[in-house]
Formats: C-alpha cells, sequence, structure tokens
C-alpha cells in the first residue's frame, strides 16, 4: 500500500491491472494536488480574474491545457476578494473536464440531476452564458443548501433548483418539454479524489461499489430518458472501479436509446475497459475516457459522452 | 429556510404562498394578488435608482416566493411552480423603500450608470464593508440603498448593497458573506 494514503484493503492495488505503470501510478496518488480554481466567467474573465489576484498578492500559475483554470502553490485564497465577488470557484482542475465534453451552448434546456455541491452547475452556466434553462437537482437538502450558495455567490440566474431522486426525475413543472443536454456527474466511490482527501479509501468496501453501481444505472437511465432524441448525455464519475464506469455504460446500452460517440479531450487518457473481473462489456466503452493521476499530474477521473437515438 | 439579506421584515400574507414561485404579472392592470410587485414596476425601480438599461431585463423573468421577496430568473417555466430556487433572489419589495439584495447587485450592479446611488470605496473602506462594519462616510448623492463598489481587477465592481443615512454608510452584507480580509 501507499504511504500516507489511508488504505487498508489496498484499493489501489486493485487497479494494477489497468495501467500501464504501476509505480507511476502509486506514486502519483500518494503525491497531494496543488489547490486550483476555475474562474467564473459570469463575474470575470481569465486576465481579471489574473490582475485582481496580482493585486492581492495571491500567486498563481495558469494550467497548461485551460485558459480559466488557475494552480495555487499556496492553497486555496478562500478569504480573497476573487472570492468575494465570486470570479473563482475551488475545483479540483480534472473535475472540470465533463462540463466541456458536455459543451452547452447559449440558451440550451440543460439538466444537472447530481447538481450539489455545483462546482459543475455553476461552470455548465458559466458555457451556457447564464441563458437558457439550467435545472440543478440533488436529493439531499443539505447539499442543496450548499448548491444554493455557491450558485448565488457566483451570479447564476439561469438556474432552476429541484430537490428529488435523480431516479425519479419528473419533467411535468416543464411541460414534459426534454432537455437539450444532461450532465450524470454520479455519486461514486471517490477514489479518483485520493490525493485530495487522503482518506477517500478508508471506508472502500465492495459492497458499497455494487449498491453504488445500481443507484448510477437508475440516474444515467432516467437522464437518457428525459433528453431528446439526437441530444447529449455526458456520464462522469471519480473513480477507477469498472463497476462504476464500463458496466453502467453497458447497462445503459443495452437497455436505453443511446450509443457512445468518441470525443476528444484536452488531457492524457486512456480507453474504457471491455473486461473486468469476468465480466465483458460492449467493445463501444472504449470511446470512454479513463484519466489517470500520473499521466496529467491530477486528480483521477471518468468520462463517457453519450448521444440518445430516440 | 435561509435568509438572503443582514436585515429582514414582513411576514407573508395569507394569499401568498410560500412554497411556491409565482411570476409576476406585466402590469397593475394585470394583478391579482394586491400589493405584488410588477414587472414594470421592477424594471422601473432599477432605472430610475440605478440606471440600468431596461434592455438588460429582456431575457428575465420575475418571480415572487414569499411576499415581497422577489427572485429573478433567467429563463421562463410555467407559473405557479414549486422548487427550490429560480434564478437569484433579487429584490425585497414591500414598504415605503425596495431594497435589493447581495446576490442582485454583485450580478446586476455593473450596469448601474446613476452617479447619486453607486459608490465608490478606496481598498481600506471596502474592507470594512465586505466585514460588515459602518462608517461614516463624505457622500453627496442620495440616501438609502446604494451600489457599493472599489477597483478590483481593473474594473470598478460592486461588493454589495450599502445603507446611507445621516453621513453613515451601513454595510449590508448578509453575514454568511462577510469576509474579514
Amino acid at each position: 500500500m501507499t504511504e500516507g494514503i489511508d488504505d487498508p484493503e489496498d484499493v489501489l492495488g486493485r487497479y494494477e491491472s489497468l495501467v500501464d505503470d504501476v509505480t507511476a501510478f502509486r506514486e502519483a496518488c500518494a503525491r497531494p494536488l496543488p489547490a486550483v480554481v476555475r474562474v467564473n466567467e459570469i463575474e470575470a474573465a481569465p486576465d481579471e480574474v489574473r490582475a485582481g489576484l496580482r493585486e492581492e498578492g495571491i500567486p498563481f500559475e495558469t494550467a497548461d491545457w485551460h485558459d480559466g483554470l488557475l494552480r495555487l502553490p499556496e492553497g486555496d485564497p478562500g478569504h480573497s476578494w476573487a472570492y468575494a465577488h465570486g470570479w473563482v470557484y475551488g475545483q479540483e482542475e480534472v473535475s472540470a473536464v465533463p462540463a466541456l465534453v458536455l459543451d452547452p451552448e447559449p440558451g440550451e434546456r440543460v439538466f444537472d440531476p447530481c447538481a450539489a455541491p455545483g462546482s459543475k452547475t455553476t461552470q455548465l452556466a458559466a458555457l451556457m452564458e447564464d441563458t437558457g434553462l439550467l435545472v440543478a437537482n440533488d436529493s439531499n437538502l443539505g447539499r442543496l443548501s450548499a448548491l444554493r450558495s455557491n450558485a448565488e455567490r457566483c451570479g447564476v440566474s439561469n438556474v432552476l433548483v429541484t430537490r428529488s431522486d435523480a431516479r425519479n426525475f419528473s419533467l411535468q413543472p416543464f411541460d414534459d418539454e426534454p432537455f437539450d443536454r444532461v450532465l450524470v456527474d454520479v455519486p461514486c466511490s471517490c477514489e479518483g479524489t485520493i490525493r485530495k482527501n487522503p482518506d477517500a479509501l478508508a471506508d472502500w468496501t465492495l459492497d458499497h461499489v455494487e449498491g453504488v453501481s445500481g443507484v448510477q444505472k437508475g440516474i444515467l437511465e432516467r437522464a437518457v430518458e428525459v433528453t431528446r432524441p439526437g441530444g447529449t448525455v455526458v456520464y462522469s464519475t471519480c473513480t477507477f472501479a469498472p463497476e462504476e464506469n464500463e458496466a453502467v455504460l453497458d447497462h445503459a446500452l443495452r437497455n436505453s436509446e443511446c450509443e457512445l460517440v468518441p470525443f476528444d479531450l484536452p488531457l492524457e487518457s486512456r480507453p474504457g475497459v471491455t473486461a473486468w473481473d469476468g465480466a465483458e462489456y460492449d467493445p463501444a466503452v472504449e470511446r470512454a475516457r479513463r484519466i489517470y493521476p500520473h499521466h496529467n499530474d491530477t486528480g483521477g477521473f471518468f468520462c463517457a459522452k453519450l448521444e440518445v437515438t430516440a | 429556510m435561509r435568509d438572503d439579506d443582514a436585515t429582514d421584515g414582513g411576514e407573508a400574507p395569507t394569499e401568498n404562498q410560500p412554497h411556491q414561485f409565482d411570476r409576476l404579472p406585466a402590469t397593475v392592470a394585470d394583478r391579482d394578488v394586491p400589493e405584488r410587485a410588477t414587472r414594470e414596476g421592477v424594471v422601473e425601480y432599477w432605472r430610475d435608482r440605478y440606471g440600468v438599461d431596461p434592455a438588460v431585463w429582456d431575457g428575465y423573468t420575475f418571480w415572487e416566493k414569499g411576499a415581497g421577496k422577489v427572485w429573478a430568473f433567467a429563463a421562463d417555466v410555467p407559473s405557479p411552480v414549486e422548487v427550490e430556487a429560480l434564478g437569484m433572489t433579487f429584490l425585497r419589495t414591500g414598504g415605503e423603500h425596495w431594497k435589493p439584495t447581495t446576490d442582485a447587485v454583485q450580478r446586476f450592479g455593473r450596469y448601474a450608470t446613476a452617479d447619486d446611488t453607486v459608490v465608490d470605496l478606496s481598498r481600506e473602506r471596502a474592507r470594512r464593508f465586505l466585514a460588515g462594519g459602518d462608517q461614516d462616510l463624505d457622500w453627496d448623492g442620495d440616501w438609502g440603498y446604494l451600489v457599493v463598489r472599489h477597483e478590483y481587477g481593473g474594473r470598478p465592481e460592486p461588493i454589495g448593497v450599502g445603507l446611507f443615512l445621516h453621513g453613515e454608510l451601513r454595510s449590508q452584507v448578509p453575514k454568511g458573506r462577510r469576509r474579514e480580509l
């Protein structure tokens, strides 16, 4: 097991057969990540935020793959004018990926079924230039409160917040009109956040992985149902577990009206895996992308893009 | 329910449904709940008091949830609707003086062009304001609720709402948004 990580079951060892360089993977997982903020373009442009941070004497470095992601070597400046004005949002670099892959346009109807605490919701709103309709849902009242507070601080005005189980989300308040795009960023076992939370694996159990996999399948199934034909669904997690990634996609391909489509990423990634622990998945799951910590020095992530066919 | 501003007041009358959002009527002639603000009134308020071009609100709908609590939403849905939130808290109507929320001023204060209701503070004064403190201010403009800004990141940036009375600027930044920088 890797030093500094609370990983009693050696969960990461489970994935050694999937990675190209086990030592680099292990070492990357044990290194803490720098704090990162995303520029909230509803309130300010990246150059304005950089000017503001310089005024405040807060050192930063712009991520090489995205002008609006700023790495902060001295930590997260929660107490700063940049935060007070809602100009920035603390967000792990790799978690900015799924909203970019969904790529919503101004004026569209977009759904974020597992929205709290709102890092991706606020990013979606900014990509939509705070126009169109963004429905942000979560099931937990406490997490909804965080979502609302973050959306308010970021000046998001195109968001409608609902509270429901995403598996049973109702279109009834929206005249049954389906969405153009849905971001299915599901609850997961969060193994990929180990660099941010060294105890992310402390309570890991296979039972939990299998249980949450069922929830993920239900959420993705409902997301496909509420998306118009030709619309886009992005599925993402921050776990390495194929049970929560490729197995969920395989289930959707077999049971829902959708197909996996290829997409480009600005980060180095690997294809989805077609076999795991005795199970075999639809070969199309290779179109999903796995982001490992040692390839781009980020957290771990999984992202797939689906097109709704009927 | 969390409160959206530092100062609060007013109980919801019975004709308002506290968990439901109702779209504001376009004008007084369209109104069926007495005393409810109208879209026309809201747009005029921002134009007349803060010099905000009415065109800013072209894509917006305005909603009430609880008496006098107006929300601004950059989209539209069938009214009434029961949801957790609809856009952002925007304006407290009712009573003699309407009051913009901190959210509204941070998001839309950039469109304010009036010079007698928009005040620019030095960095030191801005810090005191963000911390929630009151301060004496030599100000020849209007009394009442002002858009308070400071220079940050190369532009004048709104911080929140200040209440100016008798030579004193009182910060209206809600407790949860105050910071000691």
